[in-house]
């Protein structure tokens, strides 16, 4: 029986959680591929096996690029060769004709080359090629025995390296803090459409007040930190605003938050002065977007936190009870007592602030105030909430939840991406694979949910 | 009175339905058992049992909404199959729901032929329906105009065009479920018309209701379910009330309402020229310590109208209340239970619970100051307040995290009482505490009310049932059109006089 509940809670409440972890594995599979490791850690494999199984008294011609990257695979390569008591005859970072003519110069010198040490991509060189080689082995003695050393290739998911995952993660950090108040406003059986247009109106506010008002290239960190506090304290009153005509004067929320959402647009464009992007000199304006904390985007540490603060709020205070219980009965909720008008401004308010803080990470990303941010992003925020499992009729959601459908959503998205799927299609799947994913999540509660009466 | 011609003994003709060895399961329940069920043309078959016995399971089988998982019907000696409600129609059943499934924005007419027109596209022919629904009004005998829209009609009206809807399609079997229960006391009487006038044409009735009043008035026998089971079908002037009510609820009730005597003490509640448009005109009474005022009156005289000004839920235009001698300014439902007044609504599942919480989270919303300590809410704390009130009003629950929908009426309204109770409330007011609730759970209601009474509470009751005001209150007062008809002690008082009362007709002018 508990086990059985168990159980329950565990597909009813947070099915989507599978969804996840099968998308996941799904994409996973498909992006399987050969990784060719170009780092500084391969070329440490690299050259103590090369080492143990040719012995020390080697002769190694390095060769690679000229990126940075690169020369620092070179450079390690060559002192963990040295290390192990191999001799480096040279280091090449060029061009396959740069290569050959080094080549040939070592040939000519009677340099004895027992390796060439390279990784996978100059390894494929036409110049390294087995015939290439033999042609100048017989030409140059010391070039006899040449032979290629490079880190083994092995196969593992494109997807599953913490650089893709932690590239999701901070592509969608300002659609999940926007999906947070969404969460709370459709739990209260509203809706906000103005979020992706606060979204910019915060940018360009951000932006035309460092430049205006707070001194342009001569704003210092602190001036900024003013900058996004005022942009966002402008979208939680405009979603103040939404909340009062919302409550006081009984206009459905989707009416009211249309309206304010062609009305913020059309402001953030006016603000900008019709440019396409309001510029900004203050230097530390990056520093939010690029900071980060253990080697974690910032950004992604701020999400993550406001998903934990949400979920005590709305499980553990007396302000998410009644989010909840005004979602599940107006009436009744009113008539228990609860502050039914305050607690639906708080919750539109609470959502424009997340709007807010998305449209300053913008800013931040972008260096810019751009008032064509976010456009569409309603849609996206609502899709994550609703994925979530959040139910439109109000009365029931999970913060949880939405963490998770927004993560479903972003987890699409960059498999598509990886798959190379064109953007038409890429809208086309999309939106089926939302449609599925609710379909699942109504199908799963359906089959269980008979057994708990 | 039932019309002596009408009445057919059972084993003269053929049945007209006949549901012989019905059952049927839901995951974990057993909803019916075995049942047998014959109905006769002209016939009112009264379908009794306490809430959860399984009428409406039966009703749902009958309906199509339900397939049974064993059983047969058979109609007019012909078996048949019912698997959808369109099944059930095309046999000739026409049941009529609490809630009616009537389109408010289209006209009478419209929704009588609503799903008859042979095909999306085909032409209504207006005035030959206008000229149908007109002669089944007639045949029901009542007159509704078939050009209203049913948002404008009343509940009785709507009523009215649901029969009508069944007799179109040819039904000839008819099912009301609590069909009075919505209606004001002379609407009843013209919905026992209807009913005699359907059996007078040899309609078989299946008639569900909680009202032992309307089963004397119109039943020719008596089907009892219990629990799922079928305890006994029989002519209804072999039985008394007593012996239904001990049928239904498998053990005798020495009586409807508890006997107590308790001494009132001084005024708590007072209120004085309460007004708010047309619904509430100058009201005032007041209410005393330990004392049980009753508020009787038709639907529409404004007795809810005037406790949700007292409560906050509307603002009065004008008026005073005052609470232990000091007088309330209440704006909002909020400040009234700050002050300790509580209303226990006359519609639990609409305005009285979030169903969709748990009851815990019902218990809880009132009450969030006295658990939240730093901003959390305690939710052992709430557990184990909420845990002496299920002990204290014997809610019966598996425990606080059981989602509030899934309770039966009369465990709802111990619900919502609990959360008044640990508020503190000194004025508790009941509007129709007992509406859709089963008689053995309207007992404890009634014991809890005088237990509150006891400790000194001033308890309002709102109550359409003129035996439960008489059994219950100490004082009552009348309502008519949204004024005070009268204010009487409960002493040697008749239903008579109360109906006068409340229906304005003035003993001078009594006809």
């Amino acid at each position: 029986m508990m086990k059985n509940k168990y159980i329950r809670v565990l597909f009813v409440d947070y099915g989507m959680v599978f969804v996840l972890i099968g998308l996941c594995v799904l994409i996973s599979l498909l992006t399987i591929s050969d990784m060719h490791p170009e780092d500084p850690s391969a070329a440490r494999k690299l050259a103590s096996s090369l080492v143990k199984e040719a012995g020390k008294d080697i002769n190694v011609l390095i060769v690679a690029r000229t990126t940075a990257a690169d020369e620092a695979f070179a450079t390690t390569l060559k002192e963990e060769l040295e290390n192990g008591g191999a001799h480096v005859v040279g280091v090449e970072l060029g061009d396959p004709s740069s290569l050959r003519k080094r080549l040939e110069l070592l040939g000519q010198q009677d340099e004895r080359v027992d390796f060439v040490a390279t990784h996978d991509f100059s390894s494929k060189w036409r110049v390294l090629n087995s015939s290439s080689r033999a042609e100048m082995a017989s030409l140059y003695p010391a070039l006899k025995n040449l032979k290629i050393a490079k880190p083994t290739s092995y196969r593992w998911p494109t997807f599953l390296t913490a650089n893709n995952l932690i590239g999701i993660l901070n592509q969608n950090a300002p659609i999940a803090i926007m999906a947070i108040g969404m969460t709370l406003v459709i739990i209260t059986a509203g809706i906000d459409l103005s979020v992706g247009s606060l979204m910019a109106l915060a940018a360009v506010v951000a932006a035309t007040t460092l430049q205006s008002y707070l001194g342009g290239k001569d704003a210092s960190g602190l001036d900024v930190l003013l900058a996004f506090i005022v942009a966002m304290v402008v979208c939680a009153l405009a979603g103040v605003f939404a909340g009062v005509i919302v409550t006081l004067f009984k206009v459905p929320p989707f009416v009211v938050t249309l309206g304010l959402m062609m009305v913020a647009r059309g402001m953030s464009y006016i603000l900008a002065g019709g440019a396409d992007a309001v510029k900004i000199e203050a230097n530390s304006i990056g520093a939010l977007y690029s900071s980060s904390v253990l080697g974690i985007p910032s950004q992604i540490v701020m999400m993550i936190l406001l998903f934990v603060v949400a979920h005590v709020v709305m499980n553990h205070t007396a302000f998410g009870r009644y989010v909840y219980a005004v979602g599940g009965n107006e009436t009744a909720a009113r008539l228990s007592g609860v502050p039914v008008v305050g607690v639906l401004i708080a919750v539109y308010a609470i959502c424009g602030l997340a709007a807010g803080l998305a449209g300053v990470l913008d800013v931040s990303h972008f260096g810019t105030g751009r008032p064509k941010a976010g456009e569409f992003y309603e849609l996206q925020v609502i899709a994550a909430v609703v994925v979530g499992g959040t139910s439109l009729m109000g009365g029931e959601g999970k913060i949880f939840g939405t963490f998770i459908g927004a993560l479903i959503l972003g987890v699409i998205q960059n498999g598509l991406n990886m798959a190379g799927v064109d953007s038409y299609r890429q809208m086309v799947i999309y939106g089926t694979l939302i449609l599925i994913a609710v379909l699942i999540d109504q199908l799963k509660k359906k089959v269980v949910k008979p057994a708990s009466n | 009175m039932a019309d002596p011609v009408s009445i057919q003994s059972p084993s003269q003709s053929q049945p007209l339905l006949k549901m012989t060895n019905v059952s049927k399961s839901f995951p974990g329940v057993r909803a019916l058992a075995d049942v047998n069920l014959d109905l006769y043309p002209g016939e009112v078959l009264a379908l009794l049992g306490e809430n959860g016995a399984g009428k409406s399971t039966l009703i749902k089988i009958l309906g199509g909404v339900h397939a049974p998982d064993t059983g047969s019907i058979e109609i007019d000696g012909q078996k048949i199959q019912i698997d959808s409600p369109t099944s059930s129609q095309d046999a000739g059943v026409g049941i009529i729901f609490q809630e009616f499934n009537l389109i408010p924005a289209l006209t009478a007419r419209e929704n009588i032929f609503l799903g008859q027109e042979n095909s999306a596209l085909s032409w209504i022919a207006t005035s030959q329906e206008r000229e149908t629904a007109r002669s089944l009004f007639e045949r029901i005998g009542v007159q509704v105009d078939p050009s209203a829209l049913c948002r404008d009609l009343t509940v009785a009206q709507q009523q009215v065009v649901e029969i009508a809807k069944a007799l179109a399609l040819k039904a000839r079997i008819v099912v009301m479920d609590e069909p009075s229960a919505a209606l004001t006391p002379r609407e009843v009487e013209g919905l026992y018309g209807i009913v005699d006038e359907l059996r007078r044409q040899g309609i078989g009735i299946i008639y569900i209701s909680h009202r032992l009043d309307e089963i004397d008035r119109l039943a020719d026998r008596i089907m009892v379910l219990r629990d799922g089971q079928h305890v006994g079908t029989q002519q209804a002037d072999e039985m008394t009330r007593d012996e239904i009510i001990e049928l239904m609820v498998g053990r005798s009730l020495a009586n409807e309402f508890p006997d107590e005597t308790r001494p009132v003490g001084e005024v708590r509640l007072e209120v004085k020229g309460l007004s708010r448009g047309d619904a509430v005109q100058d009201v005032s009474f007041d209410v005393r310590s330990g004392e049980i005022l009753g508020v009787a009156g038709l639907v529409g005289a404004g007795r809810t109208e005037t406790v949700r000004l007292l409560f906050g839920a509307d603002r009065p235009d004008s008026g005073s209340v005052t609470l232990d001698g000091q007088e309330l300014n209440i704006k909002s439902p909020r400040q009234a239970i700050a002050h300790g007044i509580c209303l226990l609504t006359e519609d639990r599942k609409g305005q009285g619970l979030v169903l969709g919480q748990t009851v815990q989270e019902n218990f809880g919303l009132p009450n969030m100051r006295d658990f939240v300590r730093a901003g959390f809410i305690r939710k052992t704390e709430e557990t184990s307040a909420f845990g002496e009130y299920i002990h204290q009003l014997q809610i019966k629950v598996t425990g606080g995290h059981q989602v509030a929908e899934t309770l039966s009426g009369g465990n709802q309204q111990k619900v919502v009482l609990a959360k008044w109770l640990q508020r503190n409330a000194e004025v508790i007011i009941f509007d129709e505490p007992t509406r859709g609730i089963d008689v053995g759970a309207k007992y404890e209601i009634y014991l809890l009310m005088n237990q509150l009474a006891r400790r000194g509470k001033a308890i309002i009751m709102i109550s359409s049932e003129l035996p439960e005001v008489l059994g219950m209150s100490d004082r009552i007062l009348v309502m008519h059109e949204g004024h005070v008809a009268g204010c009487l002690k409960n002493e040697g008082v008749s239903q008579e006089e109360l109906m006068k009362l409340a229906t304005g007709t003035r003993e001078d002018t009594a006809v």
